[in-house]
């Protein structure tokens, strides 16, 4: 038995690897995308481990978004007392204007003012070489190259930072840790902290984050860590070791990877979908071949056992050779992902990647290429004797056909639940793989039955017999419909979701909005702020007030307790998802900086509570009404009626949540988590926002350099840079996505020519027919196209509609955001669909317009 | 005209069983078809038997049902009534697949449209049957000798589409008697041959059937051809009307 299902194989693969080549590239893609990606995630890993220490720089860091308090320093001190060898390294971190003299310009800039032997581990790359040791010495600033663009700035130049002047002293050309893009936001000046007093910054308002950094030779940095995170933690700071910094990088890159492993299981299914059609014309035209052996009485195991060990074959080899190409691709990877991530990435080869791949295209192939298999065993050995035996034992109610698929359901829903991030997603992707299939087969049997019945007498010859083919006997519009439609389901919901998440990101940026934002404006600037915008000719906005505060109880439990008994609690992941509990730490220890006004802007909608401000609240002697926006009000965990005690400046003020905003934070307006009613913040210490617009860049330019000049503190954002830094982040992600959505892509291209293919050989058959009957080549052709036509319109129509459906609940449930259809963008895919579909359709259509007859018929 | 030795052809193993129990026997056979929602007698009410080594023709017009009836002998089919007994062996209580085994056991088959595996090289075609047997071992050997009794030695690494119409033929002859079968069903073997090719395809077969005792059932429509027969059977419109040995 098995040597003979083996001769036969073997000999029958020497014809057959050209007419599965199809099953071959389909297997070989969805292995590529998978094995790239699982490689590419474990390389990224094994880095992150091998250069946790000079990620963080330091064994143990601690950080807070004000100074730290001296209940906070003197558990600093205790640390590095505790431990033998112990160093420090101060850091503090802050957004300001930087102005160049020589060349007149300026640039918000983040600024990082270092204090002792930061990084600890790691090293700074500079041009000049060791010119960050220099600065430690001599003072002075290293930049960013993006800065040196930016200023059109050269090394020597001298740097004006507030109210210090400081020579450039060399370029960062690397930084462990460091992810690329953050870049865009803005570039970065490295200074000596000796120089940090000169510049007059960090005055009152400043926004900065203040971080220690401690190098433990000899000590256990989380043994270190239980023992002074919570008092740590009651004073707003936070610590982290470098080992919790390895856990938390490496989860959420492995959750990146995870995803876009969902993405290369797109592809792979996709390629199942190729396997099976690709097998399904190949048995085709083996029916011939089956019934002779069945004739010579081979039974009907040994003929599917013959084929099923050639599918596996050749699974086999697309999976060597998707396997080869994945470890190509995951070269690529690193040049396509390297502005997001913060190592660098060594290149290895990942074996246990390497055999889930080979292990996949083998399931790929033997299990899509089963279910149209398992139909020779029904293959009559009659056939020898007339042609046109069709055998009535369909297979359709065949028990080991319905064993077959539901196996192959399972083992999907299993993979999707291996590779997905979460159980639940894994499922939700099966679920919505089942229903797409569903529907898209439901789709192509009612359009059979419908166009049976109601297709219009009264249509042209032509267009009719081509549209006819989809409901005549033995039709293949389900099967089309099927392979084609979800294809294209697929690559519109990933489309789709792309489209909404990146939608985002994108700022509103129309022609009456403002586009200059200056702020840290302080009340006795206020008058010389607005006379520069005068002087120039530019619309000044009413200053917004802001008062910075911080919260000192909610609903009657302290901040500070809150956070150090928060403590005991997993580090949080950062993933998206309403907390149940008590509010998320960040809420707590975060500076709020507030308003206060008696009306909503245009970008705010009142979501609970009433008008605001609450009508007679002046008048009730309660605690003040504070209005929330409505996501953090979900963070802090409070409702309206809830009491927040806020400390303004040492003061602590009584409010009641009266109101919850929805803020569209799109907008280019100051928006607020905190908004209070006017009267009680009128006194307490703030600084002023204002807004402006300038639609010429070289007059924001000049006010931005007057105004820098006149009041160094001062900040200014320049909506136009701030566009371009999100676009060129949104670009390096976008990227990085369709370099995955490419696959799905390639897959999808091979799927088609396979679906399209499997009902060649039957319109093969019929269009020579025609033309024996004196049907002329563009008769042909036009036939064709009305089917090829109205097959790639269905499957769109259908993929289309489901991918609305299952991209809104992906936007709306998964990432929590707003759901919206780019209609010009939807067609565009349809059309590339119909027009792809009509394309590989007409091109095999074309062998038959050119041959003469007899010689298709030969040659089938 | 036929090269080699004509002892290649070893005789089949000796019949076990009585000699009274003939090689095929089928009694009322009726075999209908759905046409159209409507049922279609094929086939009606047909009984004969055949001894072993004995060389039946089944002739008859186009659409007289003589396909279908070869169909039924060789198990192939299933009759709608009737019975059919091949070499002592009832083939109407088996599967599928049981028939199939019998096939592989006793039965060749030589057809119209040669029906040789395109993919397969014509020494390959020739072993299939061996193969399928698990005679792997002798299965070569044995495919080369046969193809130089047929006159093709040297020809056996030729893909089908190499070779000739009568060349084809040839090696399904080949196969059929491959695993010493023993009764070899043909279906109009030499339609699609030119007069003289076909000529030497049934004087092959008929020196096999001299030579080895193999049974031959040959399926034709041609007079002349049926006429080298030591038996006829004339079918018209489904029924038998004619049976030479009962003249």
């Amino acid at each position: 038995m098995r040597p003979f299902v083996l001769a036969m194989a073997w000999r029958e693969s020497r014809s057959s690897l050209r007419r599965l080549a199809l099953l071959l590239a389909s297997t070989a893609v969805g292995v590529a995308a998978l094995v790239a990606i699982s490689s590419f995630t474990d390389s990224l890993q094994d880095s992150v481990r091998e250069q946790a220490r000079s990620l963080l720089g330091a064994d143990l860091t601690v950080g807070s978004a004000s100074p730290f308090s001296p209940r906070a320093e003197e558990e600093i001190r205790k640390i590095l007392a505790e431990a033998r060898g112990a160093e420090e390294s101060r850091l503090v971190r802050f957004a300001a204007m930087a102005y160049v003299p020589r060349t007149a310009a300026t640039r918000l800039v983040q600024v990082t003012a270092v204090s002792g032997g930061y990084p600890f581990y790691g090293r700074i790359a500079t041009e000049p070489p060791e010119s960050w040791a220099h600065v430690a010495e001599a003072g002075g600033v290293l930049v960013d190259p993006a800065l040196v663009s930016a200023l059109d700035a050269k090394v020597g130049d001298t740097l004006a930072l507030g109210e210090a002047r400081l020579t450039v002293r060399g370029i960062v050309t690397g930084m462990p840790g460091d992810v690329a893009v953050r870049a865009a936001l803005g570039p970065r000046v490295f200074m000596s902290a000796r120089d940090l007093q000169a510049t007059g910054l960090l005055s009152f308002g400043a926004r900065a984050r203040y971080e220690t950094y401690l190098k433990l030779p000899a000590a256990d940095p989380q043994r270190l860590a239980v023992r002074h995170r919570a008092a740590l933690a009651a004073e707003r700071a936070r610590l982290r070791t470098v080992s919790e910094d390895e856990e938390s990088l490496s989860r959420t890159l492995g959750r990146l990877g995870r995803y876009l492993a969902l993405v290369a299981l797109i592809a792979v299914l996709l390629g199942g979908l190729g396997v099976a059609s690709a097998v399904h014309v190949f048995i085709k035209r083996k029916i011939e071949t089956v019934a002779v052996l069945r004739c010579l009485g081979a039974t009907g195991g040994r003929v599917l056992a013959v084929y099923l060990v050639q599918a596996a074959a050749l699974g086999l080899m697309g999976s060597v050779l998707g396997v080869a190409i994945g470890l190509g691709v995951q070269a690529v990877l690193p040049l396509v992902m390297k502005d997001l991530l913060p190592v660098d990435v060594r290149y290895a080869p990942s074996w246990p990647a390497v055999l889930a791949g080979l292990a996949v295209g083998l399931w790929v192939a033997a299990a899509f290429a089963l279910l149209p298999l398992l139909s020779v065993r029904h293959v009559s050995p009659l056939v020898v004797l007339r042609r046109e035996y069709e055998s009535d034992a369909r297979g359709r109610r065949d028990p080991l056909r319905l064993l077959a698929a539901a196996l192959l359901a399972a083992s999907v829903a299993a993979l999707a639940v291996f590779e997905a991030p979460s159980r639940q997603s894994g499922m939700g992707f099966a679920l919505g793989i089942g229903i797409a299939l569903l529907a898209l087969w439901t789709a192509g049997l009612a359009l059979s039955r419908a166009l049976r019945h109601f297709l219009p007498a009264r249509w042209p010859y032509l267009w009719r017999q081509g549209v006819a083919n989809l409901y005549r006997p033995a039709n293949q519009t389900v099967m089309v419909v099927l392979a084609l439609g979800f294809g294209a389901f697929l690559l519109d919901t990933l489309f789709l979701v792309q489209h909404n998440l990146l939608r985002d990101l994108r700022v509103d940026a129309r022609q009456d909005r403002p586009n200059l934002v200056l702020f840290d404006i302080q009340p006795d600037q206020r008058a010389g702020v607005e006379a520069e915008l005068r002087r120039a000719g530019l619309p000044a906005q009413e200053p917004v007030p802001i008062v910075p505060m911080r919260i000192a109880s909610v609903k009657g439990q302290k901040a500070g307790v809150a956070l150090a008994a928060g403590t005991v609690e997993p580090p949080r992941d950062g993933g998206i998802g309403r907390r149940r509990g008590g509010p998320n730490p960040w809420t707590l220890r975060r500076e709020y900086r507030s308003t206060y006004r008696d009306a909503l802007t245009s970008t705010e909608k009142t979501a609970a509570g009433g008008p605001w401000p609450p009508p007679g609240w002046r008048q009730s002697g309660g605690p003040v009404p504070v209005s929330l926006e409505q996501e953090v009000a979900t963070e802090l965990g409070v409702h309206v009626g809830d009491e927040i005690v806020w400390d303004v400046q040492g003061r602590e003020v009584p409010t009641r949540v009266a109101h919850l905003r929805e803020v569209s934070w799109g907008r280019f307006e100051p928006n607020f988590f905190v908004v209070f009613p006017t009267g009680p913040l009128d006194a307490a210490p703030q600084t002023y926002v204002t807004l402006s617009r300038a639609d010429d860049p070289g007059a924001r330019a000049a006010v931005q350099r007057r105004v820098v000049e006149a009041f160094p503190n001062v900040t200014a954002i320049d909506l136009a840079q701030v566009q371009q830094a999100l676009d060129r982040i949104v670009s390096r992600v976008a990227l990085a996505i369709r370099f995955m959505a490419l696959f799905s892509l390639a897959t999808g291209a091979v799927v088609l020519v396979g679906a399209v293919a499997t009902s060649r050989y039957q319109r093969l058959r019929e269009a020579v027919l025609l033309k024996t009957l004196g049907a002329t080549r563009g008769q042909i052709l036009r036939i064709a196209l009305a089917e090829y036509v109205s097959l790639g319109l269905l499957a769109s129509a259908t993929a289309l509609l489901l991918a609305t459906g299952a991209a809104w609940a992906l936007v709306h449930w998964v990432f929590d955001s707003r759901f919206s259809l780019p209609g010009g963008a939807l067609s565009a895919t349809a059309l590339v669909v119909v027009s792809l579909t009509v394309v590989v359709g007409m091109w095999t259509s074309h062998e038959v317009v050119r041959k003469p007859p007899l010689e298709v018929l030969r040659a089938e | 005209m036929i090269p080699g030795p004509a002892t290649t052809f070893d005789a089949p193993e000796a019949s076990d069983t009585s000699v009274k129990e003939p090689m095929l026997r089928c009694e009322s056979l009726t075999q209908t078809y759905l046409s159209g929602g409507r049922e279609l007698t094929v086939l009606k009410n047909i009984t004969f038997a055949l001894e072993a080594g004995g060389f039946l023709a089944i002739a008859g017009p186009s659409g007289s049902g003589k396909s279908t009836l070869l169909g039924l002998l060789a198990g192939l089919d299933r009759p709608r009534a009737g019975r059919i007994v091949l070499d002592g062996q009832d083939l109407g209580p088996l599967s599928e697949d049981q028939r199939a085994r019998i096939r592989s056991e006793k039965v060749g088959f030589v057809f119209q449209s040669f029906h040789l595996i395109p993919t397969l090289t014509a020494r390959e075609n020739i072993q299939v049957p061996l193969e399928l047997r698990g005679e792997e071992s002798s299965a070569p050997a044995r495919a080369d000798e046969l193809l130089a009794r047929v006159g093709l030695g040297g020809r056996g690494h030729h893909y089908p589409a190499q070779l000739s119409g009568g060349e084809q033929q040839r090696v399904a002859l080949a196969r059929a008697f491959s695993h010493r079968p023993r009764i070899l069903f043909a279906d109009e073997p030499t339609g699609n041959l030119d007069a003289a090719t076909g000529a030497t395809v049934i004087g092959l077969m008929g020196e096999l059937n001299r030579e080895l005792g193999t049974t031959l059932v040959l399926v034709t429509h041609d007079a002349d051809l049926a006429a080298r027969a030591r038996r006829i059977i004339r079918l018209a419109d489904g029924a038998v009307v004619h049976d030479s040995a009962a003249a």
